[in-house]
């Protein structure tokens, strides 16, 4: 079974700061991380690969430094790594990028595609679904649990307040939340193979087949307006009341404030 | 000169930061106060390839290099000593001296195992007339056909108790004096090999000190280590390499020391304002970064060393002398910044400067450390 896992470097939101005047993330000095989401998804590839037996392929779309994931990914254990990375991508929306890693997917073996569900730094949940469509296959989001037999994959995915079964014949995609497993850790020798005797595979515009005016900035229709910081708003109070004491109670708030 | 770690070293310094947080730290203070060897930490450290960092891919172990193995020392005495020196005992000490002076036959059978984590090493040098004197050994071994035959005892073992393999050190030929030193690789299941007294500490309460006895201990004749009469020289280099992790736990503590520091003096007001904001916090502050960095400098350049050069004792004395030094001083002054506080066990700075103390006595005291190193100025 080939699996392919794409896994994206983001800042760690934990320590980033928002830059109070123009609303945008400051980056700078702040330590990169695989994804939580992605590394969810690059663990359960694993455990396939370690149950079953797999083939585990990671990439990456991002400037060179994403190198640095990629390697972690493999000091985890994935097989071979490939960084699409050029400057044509620059700028990219979320539907330029789906079309520029399905382009980079096609070249390679795969029977299941695992992303993350969603990336810290923007949290639209969009490109693992959008690759599916590129690639006319199948989308399961939100996968809870993993599990496959013969060529059919059965995902617990989940609601805010249930969770599907869903079974899906490979090839498919599925995308997968930080609740699915507790990632491993790298080991040291892991690392230094990564590093040592393991390549990144970098891929330019020039290794894909990709329509240029569906890549990078060009290839976005998304315009960001602006961005700006949640308001913050002053502290609710609790009031605990049996239901006709509570509906006096907020009747008489709201008459209170002049909304009613 | 390049003072920068490489890639893959500045990854592993960040798998080992994120196991210490997430699985050492957490029970730091409970294995102190309760003296519990962790072994649900040793297990998942084996696991994970901790127990044999710079060991030969081909005996199992991860390949890497010396510093690799000094920062996972490193980090995880910032958060516990005690696992600090379970890892640092088994390799350096446990591990290393079968690496470098074992046969083929011996690095299968005992040096597979230990870079694999799969058994625990320990080394027993010191007894109780031969300390800093490690040439007053009394432990006898006595050639008997097939196998020597040990009598004798050793004290203070790191990994007493715990450890599967044991390197240990007895006079095969007591008129040669520290030529008559022989080395062996004892198993613990050996017959006439008993654990003593397991000793009660100040400090790395965690870790397991005891006592080693040999009855009529047989031992194989194949598990003489290097030659007969070669043993103190085995035991001499094999402490330059472990004087190495021990300035990597004492550099571990110090930093860990710091960190809580930087933090309290933050939070903590008095006279209207975080004590952060009084010069005398600040100067202390910047004293205790300025020994720490160049402690770590010194460290750092006698790990390279030890995989560059042929002899690194004195990079490593003065690795560990310092190192150690810094540690208590950063300790005590860790604990004097926390003020009442910083003497009760709500805080983990005082059990830092007990794990502290340590540092400057085993694996040579800092008074042998000062020996090595004028010994060579001086001849």
């Amino acid at each position: 079974m080939n699996i392919v896992v794409c896994i994206k470097q983001v800042p760690n939101t934990n320590e980033v700061k928002l830059d109070p005047v123009k609303g945008t993330l400051i980056r700078d000095g702040v330590p990169s991380i695989m994804n939580p989401d992605d590394k969810a998804g690059l663990e359960a590839a694993l455990r396939l690969k370690d149950s079953m037996g797999a083939h585990v392929t990671v990439v990456s779309m991002g400037p060179l430094q994403a190198d640095a994931v990629l390697r972690e990914a493999m000091a985890m254990g994935a097989d071979d790594a490939y960084l699409i990375s050029d400057r044509a991508f620059g700028g990219a929306d979320t539907l330029a990028t789906s079309t520029t890693i399905a382009a980079a997917i096609k070249k390679l073996p795969y029977d299941l595609i695992i992303t993350g569900r969603q990336a810290i730094d923007g949290d639209t949940a969009q490109v693992g679904p959008q690759i599916a469509e590129h690639l006319n296959i199948p989308n399961v989001s939100y996968a809870e649990d993993i599990q496959v037999e013969g060529d059919t994959v059965t995902v617990k995915r989940q609601y805010e307040d249930r969770y599907h079964t869903v079974k899906v014949k490979m090839p498919c995609l599925i995308t997968a939340l930080s609740e699915l497993n507790q990632p491993r850790y790298m080991t040291p020798g892991g690392i230094f193979d990564a590093y040592r005797e393991k390549t990144v595979t970098t891929w330019t515009v020039n290794d894909i087949e990709v329509d240029m005016d569906k890549i990078g900035l060009k290839g976005s229709p998304t315009r960001v307006f602006q961005s700006f910081p949640k308001s913050l708003k002053a502290a609710g109070t609790v009031v605990t009341l049996d239901g006709e004491e509570a509906a006096d109670y907020m009747l008489e708030k709201l008459r209170e404030k002049f909304i009613i | 000169m390049n003072f920068m770690l490489s890639k893959e070293q500045e990854m592993a310094r960040t798998l080992f930061h994120d196991f210490a947080e997430n699985e050492v730290k957490p029970l730091a203070q409970e294995v102190d106060e309760t003296e519990r060897f962790p072994a649900e930490t040793v297990e998942k450290m084996q696991k994970l390839g901790f127990l044999g960092i710079p060991q030969p891919k081909e005996y199992g172990g991860q390949g890497c290099d010396t510093l690799t193995y000094v920062l996972c020392v490193e980090e995880l005495s910032k958060v516990c000593a005690t696992t600090g020196v379970i890892v640092s005992a088994h390799t350096s000490l446990g591990t290393d001296p079968i690496k470098k002076f074992g046969t083929p036959e011996q690095k299968e059978k005992y040096l597979r195992p230990l870079a694999s984590g799969e058994k625990l090493g320990a080394f027993g040098l010191t007894e109780p007339n031969a300390g800093t004197d490690a040439s007053g050994q009394q432990t006898k071994a006595v050639l008997d056909g097939d196998h020597y035959v040990l009598n004798g005892s050793k004290i203070f073992i790191t990994n007493g108790g715990k450890a599967d393999v044991y390197i240990i050190f007895a006079m095969t030929d007591k008129s040669k004096g520290t030529r008559g030193i022989s080395a062996f690789i004892v198993e613990k299941d050996f017959p006439g090999f008993r654990i003593g007294t397991k000793e009660k500490k100040m400090g790395i309460r965690g870790s397991s000190t005891t006592e080693l006895i040999f009855e009529n201990c047989i031992v194989p004749k194949e598990n003489l280590l290097g030659q007969e009469g070669q043993g103190f020289k085995i035991a001499m280099q094999t402490l330059d390499g472990g004087r190495i992790g021990i300035a990597a736990q004492a550099l571990g503590i110090a930093e860990g020391a710091f960190e809580e520091t930087v933090k309290y003096v933050k939070e903590r007001k008095q006279f209207g304002r975080p004590i952060a904001k009084f010069q005398n916090t600040q100067f202390q502050l910047a004293d205790m970064k300025t020994k720490i960095e160049a402690a770590k400098l010194l460290v750092y350049r006698a790990a390279v060393a030890k995989d560059t050069q042929k002899i690194y004792s004195v990079e490593a004395a003065m690795a560990k002398l310092f190192a150690a030094e810094v540690a208590m001083e950063v300790t005590t002054k860790a604990v004097q910044l926390h003020g009442g506080y910083g003497y009760t066990r709500e805080y983990p700075v005082e059990r830092m400067m007990r794990d502290a103390k340590i540092t400057e006595i085993y694996e040579g005291t800092s008074e042998v450390q000062r020996m090595v190193i004028s010994g060579n100025i001086l001849k």
